[in-house]
C-alpha cells in the first residue's frame, strides 16, 4: 500500500507518474475514515480540499514541473490556518471558525505538492501535553488507544503514527512536537526559532512558537523542512539566513563529532526500563563513531519556573482577541463586560484560562519586574548555559520524555503535566533546533505491551543540517521505528 | 486690610496623535486612506485574526524619526515596540502594538511665535509610533452617544494606521500658546510630508493636561486632562473653560479632583469622564512578534538631510531678520511654495515688506482666480523685484504696478523692459502735470467750484480725472498737490 511508504518514496513514484495524487488522495481520505473513529487524530478531514489539490499536483506534475513532496499525505496541526477550512486550535471558542487565508508554512507545503488531508487534534491552544485539553475530540495513542497521543501536537503525530497521513504539521513551544512524536513513535522536530515562518500559526506565546515537521523518518522530516524553511516577509521574526537544504544532509556514522550528555539530566530517576533504552541509545551513538562527552546545564532545572512565567504571559495578550466581537463564538449579553466575561467563560477551557489568569498577574503592575522580568533573565542564562555546552560538544543528546505515553487522566495536577516537557523546554527558550528520533521500546508499569520512547538530539541555533544528518546516522544504525508494527493498527486494519 | 486675591498661572502640557501619511497601514499591507466604504481596507492582520502577525512599515518609522529632527530630538540607537493590553471593541487584538520605555524620539522642543511676535519654546518628551483603533458609531441613541445607543458599529478601515504621539513638557501656559504650539506642529509636519493634520478627519487628535499654580509658585497643582476638542479653536475654549472651572474651585477653598475631563463643543464646557483611580494596568510587555527597531548613525544622518528648509527657520528669517508682521510669515510659509518664491524675490530687491504685500495681495489674488500657483505664474521673482524697485524710486505708481503684474502673471516677461519700451513711468515732472490739471479743472468747472465752496471730497474724482487724462501715468500724490495749488 502506497500510504505506508516514506513521504520519498511517495513523491518520487509520483514523480515517475506511477501514482498519481488523486489516487493517493482517494486512499488516505478512505484510511482516515476506517482510521479516524478509533484514534482520532483529525477534527475535520478536508476531502474537498485534498482533492483539489490532488488535481493540482497531477496537472503541475503532468507540466513537468519536479515536486518534492508530490503528492504526499499531510495532516495539519489545527492550529494553522488552511483557506476554507475549520480552523479551531481546538477551542469552543474557535469551533466554527473558517480560515481566510492560508499559513505559509502550509501554504509552502502545499506549494511543493503535499495533498492536506485532516486538520489534526492538539491541545486547546496548543496548551498541553496529551491532547486531552482538546475542548474538541479525543486523540487515542495508535500504539495503545487507552494512552494518550502526548501534546499538543497529538493528532499530528498520531495521524503520521497510524499512517492516517504521511507527513504532518507541528507547532512546538515547549515540546510539543518533540513529545508527543516520542510517545507515538515517529520523528519531530522543532527548527530554530525563525527558521520557519509563524505567520498563519494561530499564536500561543509568540517567542517561543516554531512551526516544524513530524515524519516517518528523519530524511522526510528534512524533505519537509526543506519545503518550508526561509524568510517570509509577512512574519517580522522569520531569519533571513541562507537556509542549506538538509534533505542531503544524510550520513551514515558519527565520527568526528562530540556528542554532549548533560550532566543535570541524569538518567537514575528514570523506570529502569526506560533508562535501559536511553542507556543503549547512548552507546549507539558512541558506537557509531561519536565521541561522548559529558556538558553541564546548570540553570536548565529553571526551565519549566521560566517556561510558566514567559509563555502564559505572552498567551495573555495573545488570547485576547477572543472576545465575541469580530469572530468566533460569542455569548450575548446586554452590557460590553458582560458579553465579554460570558464569552471567554464559555469559550476557553480550564488550562487556557488557568494560563490568561498565571500571565495576566505575572505581567501585572507590581509584579512585572519580580515574574517576568527575571524569567526574562533567568532564560538569557539557560541559553548561555546552552552556548557554552556547545563549546564542549557538536550536538547534545538526551530523552525526549521521561516515560513513554501515559493512560488518559494520569495526570490530572497540571504541575505534573508541565513536567513532563521537562527535557524540552530548556532547547526552546534557547531557539535551538531540536528533535526526537524513535529510541526504542519499554513496557510502562502496568502497560501491556511495549511503547515507544524518543532521544532528542539538539543543536546549535541554525544548525539544522548538523542535526538533521546525526539523527539520520542513528536511525539508520538503529531503525527502530522498523522493529515493530502497531498493534492497534494492526487489529484495525484487520478489522477491514 | 483688604484681601488680595490669589493670581494664578495654568501649566500645560499636550499630548498629539498624528495619523502618519503613508501609502499603507503600519503593520499591514492595507490602504490607509480616510473615508473610503467601512471596512473594505482591511485584511487579517489589521482586523486581527488568528494567526496574522505585524510586519513594521519602514516609512512610517522614518516619517516619525523626522518629525523628531525637525525639533532637535534625540534617535537612540534601539527602539522597540510594546503591547498596551486593554479590552475595547474597536482594537482588534485587544492589544495596542505601541512604544512604552523607548520611543522611536527623546527630547527637543518646538520654537513658536505668538501674535505679537515674542518667540516661545516648548520642549518635547518624547515622539514614539503605534497603531491606531478602529472606529467606534454607536447607533439608535438621538446624538450618537453611546448612553442610550442600540448597537454599535464598527469601521476597521482606521484599524492599523500609523500614529505617532507627541509627548510636550508642561512648558505651554495660555490658550494662545496651546494653539501657537499646535499650528507650529501642524506646520512642521505638513512641511515633512509627514501628516495632512486634519482635525476635523481626526488625523491630529490632543488631549491637554492642565493644572493651576499660584504666580510664583514652582510647585505643580493637580491636573485635568482635557479630551474631545475637534479643532484648534476648540482646544482654545475648551482651555479658558477648564481654567475658569479650575480657578473658581481653587478661590472656593476647593480642591481639584485627578481626572479625565471631556470637551462639550456644544455646551463650551468639559465634563468629567473618569477618575485616574479607574486608570487601567495595561500591561506592557515587549511585543514578541516584533524585532527591536535599529536606527544607524547613516540612517539617521540621511534623514537629517532629508529635511530641508524647516518651517521655523523660514519664520525665524521673516521674523526675526526680515521684520515681517507674525500673521503675514505664517501665511508665507502655510502656502505651498510661497516662501521659496518669496525669499527669492525680497533677496533680489532688498525690500521685504514691499514684496510680501505683493506676494499675499496681488499675486494670491491672482493665484486664487486663476488657479494658478504663484511659482508657475509667469511673473519671476526677478520680475517681482523689478517691479518692488520701480515702485519703491517712484518710477511707476501703484495702480501700473498692479496692471503689470496683472499683465506679466499671463504673458511673462521683464516689468522693466515693458516700462522703459512703452513709457509706462509714472509722469512726476509738474509742469507737465500742471498742463494736464489745467484742461481737467477746465473740463470740470463746476466740481471746481464745488472744492473752492468747501465740498473738498471732490478731490478724489479731480485726482481720477489727471490720471485718466495722463493714461494712469501720473504721479497721483503730485497731481494732487498741483490739483490743490491750481484751486487755491
Amino acid at each position: 500500500m502506497i500510504l505506508d511508504r516514506t513521504a520519498a518514496d511517495i513523491a518520487a513514484a509520483v514523480r515517475a507518474r506511477e501514482a498519481s495524487a488523486a489516487e493517493i488522495a482517494e486512499a488516505a481520505l478512505s484510511r482516515a475514515e476506517e482510521r479516524n473513529v478509533a484514534i482520532g487524530a483529525y477534527l475535520s478531514v478536508v476531502a474537498d480540499v485534498a482533492r483539489a489539490h490532488a488535481r493540482k499536483v497531477d496537472e503541475r506534475i503532468a507540466a513537468g514541473e519536479s515536486l518534492p513532496l508530490a503528492g504526499v499525505p499531510l495532516a495539519v496541526k489545527d492550529n494553522m490556518c488552511l483557506a476554507g477550512t475549520r480552523t479551531t486550535a481546538g477551542s469552543k471558542i474557535l469551533a466554527n471558525w473558517i480560515a481566510p487565508y492560508t499559513a505559509t508554512a502550509v501554504q509552502r507545503l502545499l506549494d511543493a505538492g503535499a495533498l492536506p488531508i485532516g486538520k489534526a487534534n492538539l491541545d486547546e491552544f496548543a496548551m498541553g501535553s496529551s491532547c486531552e485539553n482538546s475542548a474538541l475530540g479525543k486523540t487515542h495513542n495508535p500504539w495503545d488507544l487507552s494512552r494518550v497521543p502526548g501534546g499538543s501536537s497529538g493528532g499530528s503525530t498520531a495521524a503520521v503514527a497510524s499512517a492516517m497521513a504521511t507527513i504532518a504539521l507541528g507547532s512546538d513551544t515547549g515540546g510539543s512536537i518533540r513529545e508527543p512524536a516520542a510517545f507515538c513513535g515517529v520523528v519531530g522536530f522543532k527548527p530554530t526559532y525563525g527558521r520557519i515562518s509563524r505567520y498563519g500559526l494561530i499564536a500561543f506565546a509568540s517567542s517561543l512558537d516554531q512551526i516544524g515537521p513530524i515524519a516517518k523518518t528523519v530524511e522526510d522530516a528534512a524533505l519537509v523542512y526543506d519545503a518550508m524553511a526561509g524568510k517570509d516577509p509577512c512574519d517580522a521574526t522569520s531569519v533571513d539566513r541562507a537556509v542549506e537544504a538538509t534533505e542531503r544532509s544524510t550520513r551514515d556514522n558519527l565520527r568526528g563529532l562530540r556528542i554532549g550528555i548533560v550532566k543535570e539530566f541524569g538518567l537514575e530517576a528514570l523506570e529502569p526500563a526506560v533508562r535501559a533504552v536511553y542507556e543503549a541509545a547512548y552507546r549507539d551513538l558512541e558506537r557509531l563513531g561519536a565521541e561522548l562527552v559529558e556538558v553541564s546545564l546548570p540553570t536548565a532545572d529553571y526551565g519549566v519556573a521560566t517556561y510558566y512565567l514567559i509563555a502564559p504571559a505572552e498567551c495573555s495578550s495573545n488570547l485576547a482577541r477572543y472576545d465575541g466581537v469580530r469572530f468566533g463564538a460569542r455569548v450575548d449579553r446586554p452590557s460590553l463586560t458582560d458579553m465579554y466575561l460570558r464569552t471567554r467563560g464559555a469559550g476557553f477551557g480550564a488550562e487556557v484560562k488557568r494560563r490568561v489568569m498565571l500571565g495576566t498577574y505575572a505581567l501585572s503592575s507590581g509584579y512585572y519586574d519580580a515574574y517576568y522580568v527575571r524569567a526574562q533573565k533567568a532564560r538569557t542564562l539557560i541559553a548561555a548555559d546552552f552556548a557554552r555546552a556547545f563549546e564542549a560538544c557538536d550536538v547534545i543528546a538526551c530523552p525526549a520524555a521521561a516515560s513513554p505515553a501515559f493512560e488518559f487522566n494520569a495526570k490530572a495536577d497540571p504541575v505534573s503535566m508541565y513536567l513532563m516537557d521537562y527535557y524540552t523546554i530548556p532547547m526552546s527558550l534557547a531557539g535551538l533546533p531540536s528533535l526526537s528520533v524513535p529510541c526504542g521500546y519499554a513496557e510502562p508499569p502496568g502497560g501491556t505491551q511495549p511503547l515507544p520512547l524518543g532521544l532528542e538530539l539538539s543543536a546549535p541555533l541554525f544548525a539544522e543540517r548538523l542535526l538533521l544528518g546525526v539523527a539520520h546516522a542513528y536511525e539508520r544504525a538503529t531503525g527502530h521505528a522498523r522493529k515493530r508494527a502497531l498493534p492497534a493498527i494492526a487489529a484495525s486494519a484487520v478489522a477491514s | 486690610m483688604s484681601a488680595v486675591a490669589t493670581a494664578y498661572e495654568a501649566v500645560m502640557g499636550i499630548e498629539c496623535h498624528v495619523e502618519l501619511k503613508t501609502e499603507t497601514k503600519m503593520f499591514c499591507g492595507c490602504r490607509n486612506v480616510f473615508g473610503a466604504e467601512p471596512n473594505t481596507n482591511v485584511c487579517p492582520v489589521c482586523l486581527g485574526l488568528p494567526g496574522a502577525l505585524p510586519v513594521p512599515n519602514r516609512l512610517a518609522l522614518e516619517l516619525l524619526v523626522k518629525a523628531g529632527l525637525a525639533f532637535g530630538a534625540e534617535v537612540p540607537a534601539f527602539s522597540k515596540f510594546d503591547r498596551k493590553n486593554y479590552f475595547y471593541p474597536d482594537m482588534p487584538k485587544d492589544y495596542q502594538i505601541s512604544q512604552y520605555d523607548m520611543p522611536l524620539t527623546l527630547g527637543g522642543a518646538v520654537r513658536y511665535w505668538l501674535a505679537d511676535g515674542t518667540q516661545r519654546s516648548c520642549r518635547l518628551t518624547r515622539i514614539h509610533l503605534e497603531e491606531d483603533t478602529g472606529k467606534s458609531t454607536h447607533a439608535g441613541s438621538h446624538d450618537g452617544r453611546i448612553a442610550g445607543s442600540t448597537h454599535s458599529l464598527v469601521d476597521f478601515n482606521r484599524a492599523g494606521v500609523p500614529l505617532m504621539e507627541c509627548v510636550s513638557e508642561p512648558d505651554i501656559r495660555t490658550a494662545a500658546e496651546a494653539v501657537a504650539y499646535l499650528e507650529a506642529l501642524k506646520r512642521t509636519f505638513v512641511a515633512l510630508g509627514v501628516s495632512d493634520v486634519k482635525m476635523e478627519e481626526g488625523s491630529l487628535r490632543c488631549d491637554v493636561n492642565l493644572s493651576l499654580r499660584p504666580v510664583g509658585a514652582s510647585e505643580y497643582g493637580t491636573k485635568t486632562e482635557i479630551k474631545n476638542m475637534n479643532s484648534f479653536n476648540s482646544v482654545a475654549r475648551a482651555i479658558e473653560s477648564e481654567i475658569a472651572r479650575q480657578t473658581a474651585i481653587l478661590e472656593g477653598g476647593g480642591r481639584i479632583v485627578l481626572e479625565t475631563r471631556g470637551w462639550d463643543e456644544h455646551a463650551g464646557t468639559t465634563h468629567s469622564m473618569r477618575s485616574k483611580e479607574q486608570a487601567h494596568d495595561y500591561r506592557y510587555f515587549p511585543d514578541p512578534d516584533l524585532a527591536p527597531i535599529e536606527f544607524d548613525p547613516g540612517d539617521v544622518e540621511r534623514l537629517k538631510r532629508e529635511l530641508g528648509s524647516l518651517p521655523y527657520e523660514r519664520l525665524e528669517r521673516m521674523i526675526g531678520a526680515d521684520k515681517l508682521r507674525v500673521e503675514q510669515a505664517h501665511q508665507i510659509v502655510d502656502a505651498p511654495g510661497l516662501y521659496e518664491y518669496y525669499a527669492a524675490a525680497a533677496g533680489l530687491s532688498g525690500k521685504p515688506q514691499a514684496t510680501v504685500n505683493f506676494v499675499l495681495g496681488d499675486l494670491s489674488r491672482l493665484a486664487n482666480e486663476t488657479q494658478t500657483p504663484v511659482f508657475s505664474c509667469g511673473l519671476v521673482p526677478e520680475g517681482l523685484a523689478e517691479i518692488v524697485a520701480l515702485t519703491e524710486d517712484g518710477t511707476i505708481n501703484s495702480k501700473t504696478a498692479k496692471d503689470l503684474i496683472s499683465r506679466v502673471w499671463v504673458e511673462g516677461g521683464s516689468p522693466r523692459a515693458i516700462v522703459s519700451a512703452e513709457g509706462l513711468g509714472q509722469v512726476s515732472d509738474a509742469s507737465a502735470i500742471d498742463a494736464i490739471v489745467a484742461e481737467v479743472l477746465a473740463a470740470n468747472a463746476k466740481t471746481a467750484d464745488d472744492y473752492r465752496a468747501g465740498k473738498t471730497k471732490v478731490m478724489g474724482f479731480l485726482v481720477g480725472q489727471v490720471m485718466k487724462a495722463s493714461r494712469g501715468k501720473a504721479n497721483p500724490t503730485l497731481a494732487e498737490e498741483r490739483l490743490r495749488a491750481h484751486l487755491a
